[in-house]
């Protein structure tokens, strides 16, 4: 497979899942500025956009998080920029993704792009990104071989989906409103399951234990780990006799066993700087995998690039 | 005021919640403020967006097997902290003295003793179980769940129009109408401070935990639903999913040697307590109904022998018996000693000779209520009732006594409701919902579940009989609010988001999204240029850097 080309694919993975992510965070965030009267809405927006790390304003309000995080495509980090980025490396895989994945990713941008998602009821276009993507995805999975490129896709929703998911427990972690974990489940998909999990007497603990280490639910970060260790394994495909070449996948394996080994409270302990921690290890994960799969396309170019 | 509340007056009959004789009242000002600066469109969409989003959500209520979107209205109902502080004493006042009362009845019947009430009332309302006679239930509690409905008065006073303590229903819409509302207002929402309603199953949960059999842990709690035909099924799933326990139907069950287990996959699991939505005559079918299919054989047994808690408990319902209802005053004086917070509506008991003499002169100007109906079932109210109506209740009455009472027709009060996009007055009550803990710890939740009668005039609320509903907004008040904490314990650390570090992406994106002359590098590098701790190179280091243009347009795309 080029290496160009699967770039797009994990890139493609990556925005579909930022898209994805960004609006369940917004949408968190809008949820506990109406159900707490006392969350200071400038300070909130504070967190949440530097948490995104999206530049943050002097004093912002819930207009600016939307712009800055929703609509405006101009600024990185919102879903627009996202979807929009998801189309455009969409385009120059056309011919490796399947066409109905195509579509939906196509169908998906022209129903966001020139404002249309600002038209929307914020409730509407969250629930609006959040179904689009699944159908995507949905798509993707059910209409590409599973084979290098459909790995690559899957290696960049899971790097993107680890990194959000620990910046969405950033959020919860340091709000005080006691609502905010339910909150982030919420914003995970996760409530039900956590709930049917743990039954309806929790706390905090329970919930932070739930999206960091469950081996179960699909978007915990440890689940996530391994799912993008399995793709990275597929992906090197020759047989190993001893430990692990690949920068990539080190860095994933001693991240999860790290979680995985280390008493429950200890995590807890340092849990935003933690959360930090993870996020820098998807980039060098993105960077690794980068160097090892895609710099052929990167060479090519260098030449001819200005 | 706006084009929705144009024109608006109350009715001349009712007390209007948001005109009084003084203008707009105080606790509807700001929200008119609000509503002006829509326009009816927007009002309108917004209407529409909570109906097509209960019907996505499949948050409904089934009238005679159709599954309809439980109608919830877009304009709420205000509650001031005050008016909710009185009500909530009042409330959980009468929860008290309605478990003193089924203490009594079940117990030594002190009450019949001291002639408060002849046992005559009691033993005779259809809803008297003597099987519960002398069990006392593991922590006392016999109303784990009561729904106390009340009404406002032609002056705006709330009295209690009757009592549920069987299995009150409504709870779950309460829960959603505020979700959904809160999404389609979320600007007039955060405007106000208004006691979250969110807490409900947790606390419903740890009464029924409280409840457990002595000696239990860790109980194992289960709501048991007649199955999804019910009408309030949603709510029985609703309130498992959100307590993270099971939803069990009759057949689920298992009783064997005074215990109640589930049938599960891994085998036979115990059960302690049951939060059941199952009427008495139909929850054990070895005591009550031989031909129920609804409960277990030998729940009652296991009950008996103290290995499972039933919530409610069985024969709740002598307590919310309508004649009883007529007795209530009496009794919050006799067994707590204090005057009741919460009149009630006046009433006849017919089976007293001088009360049925003086009624049956006036049937029609006089609402008529069988004392054990629900859900609005078979009240007449005498001043809409034909002639011959009135006829047929007359003989009812003559051959049933005991079974009925009159009451004067009370104005319900009246507030805003949107009816083909204008504001028009329609009649509300109010079901606020009561959790009894044990030990004199009982939660009202803020607010209830406001009905409202969606036809002009109509004074019957249920939703069973086609009304609708209202978010019901309690006001935190300014007292009770302390200043504003703090949230955010300092502004958390976070590393950068790199991207696809593909200048010419950004560049078309940039063209078609806003046609902006911000190029490229602008903001690929606004994002890196930001201090951090982490030495992740610039985008465009990290990424390949672009291809001509020219050359990317040749390339298959």
């Amino acid at each position: 497979m080029l290496s160009r080309i699967a770039e797009s694919l994990f890139w493609i993975g990556r925005y579909l899942e930022r898209a994805e992510d960004t609006c369940r965070i917004v949408e968190v965030h809008l949820q506990l500025l109406l159900e707490d009267p006392l969350v200071n809405q400038e300070e909130s927006a504070t967190t949440l956009l530097s948490v995104m790390g999206s530049p943050v304003v002097e004093t912002p309000d819930t207009a600016e998080v939307l712009r800055a995080l929703c609509y405006d495509g101009a600024s990185p980090s919102s879903i627009a920029a996202a979807l929009g980025g998801a189309r455009e490396a969409g385009r120059r895989a056309r011919e490796t993704i399947s066409i109905e994945m195509w579509e939906a990713i196509n169908t998906t941008w022209n129903s966001v792009k020139g404002g249309r998602l600002q038209r929307m009821r914020p409730a509407s276009a969250f629930k609006h990104v959040r179904e689009r993507c699944a159908v995507i995805s949905g798509t993707a999975d059910q209409t590409m071989s599973h084979d290098e490129g459909w790995h690559f896709l899957t290696l960049g929703r899971s790097v993107e989906r680890i990194d959000m998911t620990a910046r969405m427990i950033s959020t919860a972690a340091v709000t005080a409103g006691t609502s905010a974990w339910a909150n982030v489940l919420r914003g995970c998909g996760a409530h039900h399951a956590f709930i049917r999990t743990y039954g309806g007497v929790t706390t905090d603990r329970d919930a932070a234990e739930f999206l960091l280490l469950d081996r179960l639910f699909p978007r915990s970060v440890v689940y996530t780990l391994h799912a993008a260790e399995v793709a990275l394994n597929e992906l090197d495909q020759h047989v190993r006799r001893v430990g692990f070449d690949d920068e990539a996948q080190r860095l994933l394996g001693t991240t999860r066993s790290e979680l995985e080994y280390c008493p429950v409270d200890q995590i807890l302990e340092n849990l935003p700087k933690r959360m930090v921690g993870l996020q820098r290890i998807c980039a060098q994960v993105s960077e690794a995998v980068t160097s090892r799969y895609f710099t052929g396309a990167e060479a090519a170019s260098w030449q001819e690039g200005n | 005021m706006t084009a929705l509340f144009e024109g608006y007056v109350g009715t001349s009959l009712a007390y209007d919640e948001v005109v009084g004789p003084a203008g707009v009242r105080d606790a509807y000002s700001g929200l008119l403020r609000r509503f002006a600066r829509m326009d009816l469109d927007d009002v309108r969409s917004r209407a529409e967006y909570l109906k097509s989003t209960y019907t996505d959500q499949g948050v409904t209520f089934d009238i005679g097997g159709e599954e309809r979107p439980f109608p919830l209205d877009i304009i709420p109902r205000v509650i001031l902290a005050g008016e909710w502080a009185e009500l909530e004493v009042g409330v959980a006042q009468r929860v008290q003295a309605i478990e003193a009362f089924l203490a009594d009845v079940y117990g030594e019947g002190r009450v019949f003793r001291d002639k408060v009430i002849p046992r005559k009332v009691v033993v005779t309302s259809p809803h008297y179980h003597r099987e519960m006679a002398h069990l006392t239930p593991p922590n006392g509690v016999r109303c784990h769940v009561a729904g106390i409905d009340l009404v406002r008065d032609e002056n705006g006073q709330f009295r209690v129009l009757e009592d549920n303590v069987r299995v009150p229903s409504g709870v779950s819409y309460v829960m959603t109408n505020r979700r959904v509302m809160f999404q389609a207002l979320p600007e007039v929402a955060n405007r106000y401070r208004i006691s979250p309603v969110e807490g409900y199953p947790l606390q419903l949960l740890a009464a029924l935990r409280a409840a457990a059999p002595s000696g239990i842990s860790d109980p194992v709690v289960v709501v048991l639903t007649p199955g999804v035909y019910n009408s309030a099924y949603f709510e029985h799933a609703l309130l498992a999913r959100m307590m993270g326990v099971e939803l069990v139907e009759g057949r689920d069950l298992v009783c064997h040697n005074g215990r109640v287990s589930i049938r599960t996959t891994q085998g036979l699991r115990p059960v302690h307590v049951i939060y059941r939505r199952v009427d008495d005559g139909f929850l054990d079918p070895a005591q009550f109904q031989a031909d129920s299919l609804l409960g277990c054989a030998g729940l009652l047994t296991a009950m008996r022998a103290g290995n499972v808690a039933i919530a409610n408990a069985v024969g709740n319902g002598v307590a919310d018996d309508k004649l009883v209802y007529t007795y209530m005053p009496d009794l919050i004086r006799y067994y707590l000693g204090e005057e009741p917070k919460l009149s009630s509506v006046d009433s006849w008991r017919l089976e007293e000779p001088a009360h049925r003499e003086e009624v049956m002169d006036r049937l029609d100007e006089l609402v008529l209520k069988p004392v054990d109906g629900s859900g609005g079932k078979g009240i007449v109210i005498g001043p809409k009732a034909c002639r011959r109506e009135l006829d047929d209740l007359r003989a009812k009455i003559s051959h049933d006594p005991r079974g009925w009472i009159a009451q004067p027709v009370v104005q319900l009060s009246t507030v805003p409701t949107m009816i083909d996009g204008k504001a028009k007055p329609r009649h509300v009550d109010l079901r606020p919902f009561a959790v009894n803990k044990g030990g004199g710890n009982v939660y009202v939740l803020p607010g209830g579940l406001t009905r409202v009668a969606l036809s002009e005039g109509e004074l019957i609320v249920n939703s069973s009989q086609g009304g609708g509903s209202k978010d019901t907004w309690v006001l935190a008040g300014a007292k009770a609010v302390p200043k504003p904490i703090k949230v955010s314990v300092g502004i958390p650390e976070s590393v950068p988001m790199v991207e696809l570090g593909d200048e010419k992406i950004q560049q078309q994106q940039a063209q078609q999204q806003q046609q902006q002359r911000s190029v490229a590098h602008g903001y690929c590098h606004s994002r890196v240029d930001r201090p951090h701790h982490l030495e992740v190179p610039p985008a465009s280091l990290l990424e390949p850097p672009a291809p001509r243009v020219a050359d990317a347009e040749v390339r298959p795309c």
